[in-house]
């Protein structure tokens, strides 16, 4: 069953070249079938593969297909890796890659079938692109994945294309990601020039094989593998993108931009934990990232109004959260929270899906309300994913983020690479960013479903639960919300976590030496965390529930106008950008343009046009017409060719 | 004896060559011309070719200066006249290249050295037919094809448009 | 007294090329210009003719022989071209057909 591994891939490569040469003759049926078939297939497969994968303990199975690249003593394979990590990505990816295409047939069927056919060739191809990422076993193969997501998520944003903001948001996320994907070929770069290899498992050969020269590249081939997570997995200070990026249809942004593509940056952190675990300064630096982007993104959420822009930018500090524990060295604390995310991410996603829909495609907060009496499924389903994301105990996000952020405190107390006060302040902006996040995501459940609806009588009559296809992988979803958890609890310690002790032989971690939390502090920091997220629910209702609601936010903003607008304009780092980077490139291309371009380089050829034409009207005269000339100027040739070829 | 056939035979052709080019009326210049081209089959005569000194008299001064003649006479013999610029660029240049060729022509023919000729070759005009039909067949073949669009092209180049 | 050898041919040809290129060069008339070609073609048979039998070969008069069918085609033409020439303008000075330029 093992030696099938590559099925899972072509399933959906398949399904995708099929789609994208049917697209004009298919019918929304035919789509459908081929679409989900594929992935459903693909799923098949996976589960069977992990199955016969499971009795193996930890051992990594390689499929090597063929030889891709041979130069001299480089050498590439087009190769497959099955570990405990990437078995847990595969998992996940493809079940809840199967759930949302299941779902994008109700969502999407208002499409014509054209767009309904290119929509799911480039849904499948994404699966195709992911899988690469998640499987490769060298850096080269996963970056040609991290490349190909990076494509479709590019495809899908713009799906929309004949609305500019949508192409827009998509050129956005691609040149935003560029920046990010140049430190990571700098990386393989690096990789192959100081080891010789780009195989993870000759790379962590040669590492372990010559300490100096690990301990020497360490740091900088971490850092730039960071810079590359940081593009992909929309960190400070290249998060900017994914919010733009929910311009896409919203399963697209479930899929892609909430609980596959953007953990990329994570799953590859964890990939190459490796070469982190010797470089205690990269470690630190993406746990400040993560920790400030954690806390900086919740704030932002709090004053959306766009329903999936709060779910972006949560989904933005959530990611923040997995790298400030693998910047802890806690990598299987974050691949753990990756998991879960990407359950309750997605069903939050596809439930703001659901409510889009029923409202007819509005997406503003402030026109919702009440509708929890109108779909009851899709309510219930959001709340467990909200309550699992803001962290109450038995919903999966609690038990991951717990994790995390007993890891970093962890890494605090016991002074990690002597950097625990660093550690501590990330660990206190973490539980802050749990307050925000149940509050926010409490904002929004209550603005979405409380109340009453605010968008008019007209859209109010068209109001509906969603069909059968869109509540069910809600349904699934929202249950796996709940349970996905239980694989990995933290607090009975480690031979209960199965989830870490699964792991373990990939991803060790990073060990914090000489300091354990007694089952007191234990206790404590779980009712601290526990805590700020009922706080936050509370201070939600108080503020957003109820026949006053949403009169002491608007008080507090008329009190405070500049830093509410401050807040509300994401911080104006769009703008920032826009000004310091964006204006100043197009300044600089236009000045190539008209000065480069246009002076110099056209100057250059119409200068040499102009002496050729000028040549040529001086030369012209020499043609008089006359024949004498001619058979003159015939024999003085004839008489100089003899010369040269005589003397 | 040979020598001295050449002399004579050698300035005969470049006096009368000299009137050929030189002379204003051109049925002059055809007749001169007859007296070189008898000149230098003489010199091929001499050099062993004697088919080649047959040919060259009956189709040179036979054939083709008499088909000159032909055209004066019908073109009614006209004078050039002496009217027109004289175009002294030209004539400098035209002099001075003529002179170059002959002056290298004579110096690079008295550089070579002296070799003794070799064996003189059966020249009948079976040994030069066999090697024309067989060596060279192909270019014969070519030249018979130039002939007739020689022909063809003159014919169309006269012919009077009605 | 010794045989003419092939450096007194080769100086006849070239006396002779001569001649025939100054009549190309410097005459007006299209007869002479034809004239001079004619005397120039048999220079250069002439010279053919002398290096063959320096050579021993038949070669050089097998090429003279193509050389004057050759010429007799280029005759042909080119003194149909002058008829054409003089019933268009009633001469054949071609320092007239100079119409064909810038």
């Amino acid at each position: 069953m093992l030696n099938l591994l590559w099925l899972v891939l072509a399933f959906p490569l398949a399904g995708a070249v099929v789609l994208l040469a049917g697209a004009r003759r298919f019918t929304h049926r035919t789509t459908a079938a081929v679409g989900v078939g594929a992935t459903g297939l693909s799923l098949l497969v996976a589960l069977g593969v992990l199955a016969s994968y499971a009795g193996r303990h930890g051992e990594v199975v390689t499929q090597t297909l063929y030889r891709w690249i041979a130069a001299g003593d480089f050498s590439v394979e087009v190769a497959f890796r099955l570990d405990p990590l990437s078995a847990v990505m595969l998992f996940f990816v493809t079940f809840v890659g199967f759930l949302i295409h299941v779902y994008s047939t109700g969502y999407m069927h208002d499409e014509p079938p054209t767009a309904f056919a290119r929509y799911f060739a480039y849904l499948n191809l994404f699966m195709f692109a992911m899988l690469t990422l998640v499987l490769g076993a060298n850096l080269l193969v996963l970056f040609v994945g991290w490349e190909g997501v990076g494509l479709c998520s590019y495809l899908l944003i713009g799906f929309y294309f004949e609305k500019d903001w949508c192409a827009a948001a998509g050129k956005k996320a691609f040149v935003v990601n560029r920046i990010g994907d140049f430190g990571f070929l700098l990386a393989i770069f690096m990789a192959f020039k100081a080891f010789g290899t780009v195989d993870m498992a000759g790379l962590q050969a040669a590492m372990a094989a010559d300490p100096a020269a690990a301990a020497r590249w360490a740091t900088p081939i971490a850092l730039l593998l960071f810079v590359g997570a940081v593009g992909k997995s929309a960190q400070l200070p290249l998060y900017v993108w994914l919010p733009d990026a929910m311009a896409g249809p919203t399963p697209v942004s479930a899929l892609i931009h909430a609980a596959t593509m953007v953990t990329a940056g994570v799953y590859m952190v964890a990939r190459t934990s490796f070469v982190y675990a010797l470089s205690p300064t990269a470690l630190l630096v993406v746990a400040v990232v993560g920790g400030l982007t954690a806390v900086f993104a919740a704030t932002i959420g709090l004053a959306q109004n766009d329903i999936k822009k709060v779910l972006a930018y949560s989904t933005v500090s959530q990611l923040g959260y997995m790298f400030m524990g693998a910047g802890a060295g806690a990598f299987t604390a974050a691949i753990f929270h990756v998991f879960t995310h990407a359950f309750f991410k997605a069903c939050l996603f596809l439930g703001s899906g659901s409510v889009i829909h029923a409202c007819g495609g509005e997406q503003d907060m402030r026109k919702m309300g009440g509708l929890r009496h109108h779909m009851k499924a899709t309510y219930w389903t959001f709340l467990v994913a909200t309550l699992a994301l803001a962290g109450i105990p038995v919903f999966a996000g609690f038990f991951s983020k717990d994790e995390i952020l007993a890891k970093v405190f962890a890494a605090g107390a016991g002074n990690l690479h002597g950097y625990g006060k660093v550690y501590l302040v990330l660990w206190g902006l973490g539980v802050a960013g749990a307050f925000l996040t149940a509050f926010y995501m409490f904002r929004a459940v209550y603005m979405t479903f409380f109340g009453s609806f605010r968008g008019g009588p007209e859209a109010e009559h068209h109001l509906h639960e969603s069909p059968g296809v869109m509540v069910w992988p809600l349904r699934i979803l929202a249950a796996g919300s709940v349970v996905v958890g239980f694989v990995g609890i933290g607090f009975f310690g480690p031979r209960f976590n199965l989830f870490e002790r699964f792991l373990h032989p990939v991803a060790p971690g990073v060990e914090v030496e000489g300091w354990h939390a007694g089952p007191a502090l234990e206790v404590g920091l779980i009712a601290l965390s526990v805590g700020v997220a009922v706080a936050g629910i509370l201070l939600a209702r108080r503020f957003y529930f109820g026949p006053d609601a949403g009169a002491i936010p608007a008080r507090l903003a008329t009190a405070w106008p500049r830093l509410y607008r401050t807040v509300a304009n994401k911080y104006w780092v769009d703008e920032g950008y826009d000004a310091a980077i964006v204006r100043p490139t197009n300044r600089l291309a236009w000045w190539l343009w008209k000065g480069l371009d246009t002076v110099v380089i056209d100057g250059v050829l119409v200068s040499l046009a102009f002496f050729t034409e000028i040549a040529g009207d001086l030369l012209r005269f020499v043609q008089t017409g006359n024949v004498r000339n001619y058979a003159l100027m015939v024999l003085g040739g004839a008489v100089a060719a003899a010369a040269w070829l005589l003397l | 004896m040979v020598m001295a056939v050449f002399v004579v035979a050698a300035v005969l052709a470049v006096v009368s060559a000299l009137a050929a080019v030189s002379h204003r009326d051109p049925v002059v210049n055809v007749l001169s011309l007859v007296v070189t081209f008898f000149c230098v089959a003489v010199c091929f005569a001499l050099l062993g070719a004697h088919f080649l000194a047959a040919a060259q008299v009956l189709i040179y001064a036979g054939a083709i200066l008499v088909l000159f003649l032909f055209v004066i006479m019908l073109l009614g013999a006209p004078q050039t006249a002496n009217d027109e610029a004289r175009r002294p660029v030209q004539r400098t240049a035209g002099l001075a290249l003529a002179a170059i060729v002959v002056v290298g022509g004579a110096l690079l023919a008295l550089t070579m050295q002296a070799v003794p000729p070799a064996a003189p070759v059966g020249s009948n005009a079976h040994a030069i037919g066999t090697a024309m039909l067989t060596t060279h067949a192909f270019s014969f073949e070519l030249v018979s094809v130039l002939l007739l669009a020689a022909m063809v092209g003159a014919l169309v180049l006269v012919r009077r448009k009605q | 007294m010794m045989a003419p050898s092939t450096v007194h041919f080769v100086i006849l040809a070239a006396l002779l090329f001569g001649i025939g290129a100054a009549g190309v060069l410097l005459r007006r008339s299209g007869i002479a210009i034809l004239l001079g070609i004619e005397l120039m073609l048999n220079a250069g048979n002439l010279a053919l003719v002398a290096f063959a039998r320096q050579h021993g070969s038949l070669d050089g008069q097998v090429f003279v022989f193509f050389v004057m069918a050759v010429a007799a085609a280029e005759v042909a033409v080119g003194l149909a071209l002058l008829v054409a020439i003089f019933r268009k303008q009633q001469a054949i000075d071609v320092d007239r057909l100079a119409i064909m330029r810038w």
